[in-house]
């Protein structure tokens, strides 16, 4: 119970932090990704605001035994930098170009009851599952959440 | 050149590490949004439920945002086709890279990770190619 209020509650902020930081709107991001042309520089921002806080939120949790609510924390544990990191993120980088959302603003942007970003997350399902079927073998088991 | 927006996009970063941060400390979750997506509906993991609940929360807030104030929600400047390509290269770079915007951009680099290092510089490198061709492409306007 307490969990899925949490839960909520973050995916709630994160939308609001999504939709003030201009993450929303695909012009910026794509003009932020603009470098050589009329660079916006807007959304840089947006990753030191959330860097700043989230950087000293590791600091303080470090001294944390467990979280407040749970019996442990679930943190990513790969370390390699391996092929398919570099070709993965690579792949994301030109779909995130091309139409100017990655995940977390196309699911804000559903709100907008507008096709694009429905269309954009059926292509992302699509794109999931043709990971599971193609590159993911049986034995490497369940997706986790985060493995970044 | 664009509208720049530093103030609130300085703001809408803090309220993302916000977010990040109470997930973190409350229920030991990090917030990777490709992640949490891909697990909630494709996994198999027995946990999944704060995960659709996560989500539930950010489908909300950009309802909640886009009945408050006009144009919140900005439109899409791609034509839909070119966008459902987007979604599939999102969807199955963010499974074989391990995160996305969120989870190597903004969790993994908090944590220091290099693997989030790489992914991030690799997604934005990649990501301003794109955006250079396509221009090239279309003429001139992004």
């Amino acid at each position: 119970m307490i969990q899925a209020l949490v839960a909520f509650g973050s995916g709630l902020l994160f939308a609001i932090g999504l939709v003030v930081s201009g993450m929303t709107q695909p012009k910026k991001v794509i003009g932020f990704l603009d470098f050589t042309g009329a660079w916006d520089a807007s959304l840089a921002f947006v990753m030191i605001g959330a860097l700043a806080v989230h950087f000293a939120a590791y600091r303080i949790v470090s001294r944390f035994k467990a979280p407040v609510f749970a019996p442990v924390f679930e943190l990513p544990t790969a370390t390699k930098l391996d092929r398919r990191l570099v070709i993965g993120s690579g792949i994301f980088g030109v779909g995130w170009g091309l139409a100017g959302y990655c995940p977390g603003p196309v699911l804000a942007s559903i709100g907008s009851a507008t096709l694009a970003p429905v269309t954009l997350l059926i292509g992302m399902l699509a794109g999931a599952f043709l990971f599971e079927w193609v590159v993911r073998s049986p034995d490497e088991g369940t997706s986790s959440g985060a493995a970044a | 050149m664009h509208d720049l927006t530093l103030i609130p996009s300085l703001l809408g970063g803090l309220l993302i590490g916000l977010s990040a941060s109470l997930l973190l400390v409350l229920s030991g979750k990090v917030a990777g949004i490709s992640g949490i997506f891909a697990t909630a509906v494709l996994g198999r993991a027995p946990d999944r439920a704060w995960r659709w609940w996560f989500l539930a929360g950010l489908v909300a807030g950009g309802i909640l945002l886009s009945v408050l104030r006009v144009g919140a929600i900005g439109p899409s400047i791609r034509p839909l086709p070119v966008v459902l390509v987007a979604g599939v290269l999102v969807g199955f770079g963010t499974r074989l890279g391990g995160g996305c915007t969120s989870g190597h951009g903004v969790c993994g680099l908090s944590r220091l990770s290099k693997r989030s290092l790489v992914a991030t510089l690799t997604f934005m490198a990649c990501g301003a190619i794109t955006v250079l061709l396509t221009r090239a492409w279309l003429g001139a306007q992004p």
